[in-house]
């Protein structure tokens, strides 16, 4: 091999803003392929129940929910029929709501690998919000069989779904890079968690319709992007009248942000994330 | 006209807090921290008018105290080279092999390599205990930097070399610990990366698979890559490296072929023993050892021999293990002390000192060179703290009239015995 055609290196001190290193992101792709693959491969080893895990966590919600929302507190439901209503909002929430806190403890989890080899950081956190898909995917044959029962046909909106979907993995992405690189320092981050989702599940239409909330607050609702995810997936799969436009608008925005910030601040710590971890 | 320079650090120097190396902390601890300060500054103070006090321990107390794990290192490798990193604990090895593989950043000077890394700082990294070997072996490769492609190329090898066969679709958490160290060095073994960073991985596994690793790496740096490997195993360091590198707190004290620098290190072993420092070893964030000390040294070949060793903590904490490792010259290891107690753990109650009186009824060892570790389990730290203290053992000259082989060819151990003929 001719020696010039050898890749050069240059370690030198972390100074100034740095590229996001996307590039090498890309070089290192089956990687994260691998990491993904493990997570899913790893998750349901030893379970007798094994991948109905997926089914039976939303479902049991669903019943919980139309039970008390629906059947006892009688929570409008936009028209819709309450248990698909709030099984069609759970979808993307268990999603968000897996990656979050998967992401999250990432980077703390996979601390043997960060103090002893050399990878991109951001895969850690990127594959563990990817490994919550195959959950997504088999919870969905479920949604799928309720809107069969329930007569309900897809329009074409149900197009937009994968944008949806990619706007739940963004936020959770987002914040996930926040908390992760935050929880190599403070480990109280880990047991902040719960709590947030927890809090964030009440801030999300999932067991309610975003119509509760009065019109001059809706912009201010988006904020919270799982909103604009939320409503946007009834529209796309249950065919409710108008699209959320506003919400959706102010919702994108918000994710762009937080994954932007996410993405800068995770790169400005990554450099001592090895010596603290 | 390219220059045949591999690895090329200038200046390198890499600074830690001392907090930084307590690893990660809670908000709690950072605010009794705080609240804390104040009393462990009036318990130094107190320690220090009662004469036992010494600044360099004060210096690690306090909070704003760094150390330069690496300090200034300039070297260059040219490809091809095979060069050993000898020292001692805390010299910088390890921090060295961090910062060229990557892991973590300078906080000065730079480097420059030319090839790719592939680094072996620890073996099975990543290594999943509920997958297969065979998932495994992708998943570690994957870690390692290899292209899926590769390891399709490889992975009859890699099998073949840790001598798993039978065992392949079977998870790896029901592997033997020897079986499961052989698959992580071969799926490591096979990495095809011009530079190859080795750190102490030789320190597990039984001998004969030992053998075979040194062979392994010893085939790499025949076939023309650049091995950096860092040893304590000073004859596999004189074996496989024509150059060393001898670090010292964090600077390079020696550089040079590789057998004067392993003589060199040796003799430095020697010359700043404990003893003669006198000062308390930090082994973790709350424990030091005050002093470590053997009767008579030097001491005859046979004879009896006393080792004293005295610990202190500044919290009570739990010692599961704790054992005096004994190495010859070239860093193989002889014998073990090990002073567990039979009915669980020892504890420090984390106000005064505790000793240790180890009573040996013959060291019938033949004469040279023997270098005492220090193998700690605790609360505080698990780790082995390299070469404390050496050991000069003479031969028994009123033994037998007539006149000695020289002692590398009369093996290890002096026996005891009579001749009749």
């Amino acid at each position: 091999m001719p020696e010039d055609a050898l890749p050069v290196f240059f370690i030198k001190p972390e100074q100034g803003l740095t590229s996001l290193g996307l590039r090498e992101l890309w070089e290192y792709r089956e990687l994260l392929y691998f990491f993904v693959w493990r997570d899913i491969k790893v998750r349901y080893k030893q379970t007798v129940l094994g991948a109905a895990w997926a089914i039976i966590q939303p479902v049991f919600m669903m019943v919980v929910f139309s039970l008390f929302f629906g059947r006892l507190a009688r929570v409008p439901s936009d028209g819709i029929p309450y248990p698909i209503f709030v099984y069609c909002a759970l979808l993307p929430w268990q999603l968000f709501a897996h990656a979050l806190s998967e992401s999250s403890n990432s980077l703390v989890t996979n601390e043997r690998l960060i103090t002893k080899v050399y990878f991109p950081r951001l895969l850690v956190p990127l594959s563990s919000v990817l490994g919550g898909l195959v959950d997504f995917a088999i919870a969905f044959v479920i949604l799928l069989l309720m809107m069969a029962w329930y007569g309900i046909r897809p329009t074409w909106a149900i197009a937009a779904l994968p944008g949806f979907t990619l706007l739940a993995m963004a936020s959770a992405l987002g914040v996930g890079l926040w908390l992760s690189a935050l929880n190599v320092r403070y480990r109280d981050v880990r047991y902040t968690i719960g709590f947030l989702i927890q809090f964030w599940l009440l801030a999300t239409p999932v067991a309610y319709p975003s119509s509760l909330i009065p019109g001059r607050w809706q912009a201010l609702y988006g904020l919270n992007p799982m909103a604009g995810v939320v409503e946007g997936f009834r529209w796309a799969l249950l065919g409710k009248s108008e699209p959320p436009g506003a919400l959706l608008a102010v919702s994108g925005v918000a994710v762009i942000l937080i994954l932007i910030g996410g993405l800068y601040y995770f790169r400005r710590m990554e450099a001592e994330f090895a010596d603290v971890v | 006209m390219s220059s045949d320079v591999a690895i090329r650090c200038e200046g390198l120097s890499k600074r830690y807090r001392i907090g930084q190396q307590e690893r990660y902390k809670a908000l709690r601890d950072v605010l009794t921290d705080a609240a804390a300060a104040p009393f462990r500054r009036l318990r130094s103070a107190i320690s220090n008018s009662n004469g036992n006090g010494n600044s360099q321990f004060e210096i690690h107390n306090s909070k704003s105290a760094t150390i330069w794990a690496l300090d200034d290192v300039s070297f260059e490798i040219t490809q091809g080279e095979v060069v050993g990193v000898i020292g001692r604990n805390g010299a910088g090895k390890s921090t060295l092999l961090k910062i060229l593989s990557r892991i973590t950043k300078p906080t000065k000077g730079s480097a420059e390599i030319h090839g790719r890394v592939g680094s072996l700082l620890e073996v099975g990294t990543g290594f999943h205990p509920e997958l297969t070997g065979r998932e495994n072996i992708y998943l570690n490769g994957a870690i390692l930097g290899m292209r899926k492609a590769e390891i399709d190329l490889k992975f009859d090898e890699i099998v073949a070399f840790a001598e798993v066969e039978k065992f392949i679709d079977t998870p790896v958490k029901r592997y033997s610990s020897g079986m499961h160290v052989r698959l992580a060095f071969a799926v490591a073994a096979h990495m095809e990366t011009e530079i190859l960073l080795v750190d102490e991985v030789l320190a597990v596994g039984d001998a004969q698979f030992q053998k075979k690793c040194l062979g392994k790496i010893g085939d790499v740096a025949r076939r023309g890559r650049t091995v950096l490997f860092v040893s304590h195993d000073m004859s596999a360091v004189q074996l496989l490296c024509s150059h060393a590198i001898r670090l010292g707190s964090g600077r390079i004290v020696g550089h040079g072929p590789a057998r004067e620098q392993v003589e060199d290190y040796l003799k430095v072993v020697k010359n700043i023993s404990l003893i003669e420092r006198n000062q308390p070893l930090k082994l973790g964030p709350n424990s030091q050892l005050n002093s470590f000390e053997i009767y008579p040294n030097p001491t005859i070949s046979g004879a009896p021999l006393r080792f004293l060793m005295e610990l202190e903590s500044s919290v009570p904490m739990r010692i599961n293990e704790l054992a005096v490792l004994i190495h010859d010259s070239l860093g193989r290891r002889i014998s073990i002390l090990d002073l567990r107690s039979a009915d669980g753990c020892h504890r420090t109650d984390g106000l005064g000192s505790m000793s240790f009186e180890v009573e040996v009824a013959s060291f019938p060892m033949v004469e040279g060179e023997y270098y005492l570790s220090l193998w700690v389990d605790s609360d505080d730290v698990i780790a082995e703290f390299r070469d404390l203290l050496s050991l000069t053992v003479i031969d028994d000259a009123e033994r037998r009239e007539i006149v000695t082989y020289p002692p590398h060819a009369r093996g290890s151990v002096e026996l005891d015995y009579r001749v009749r003929v």
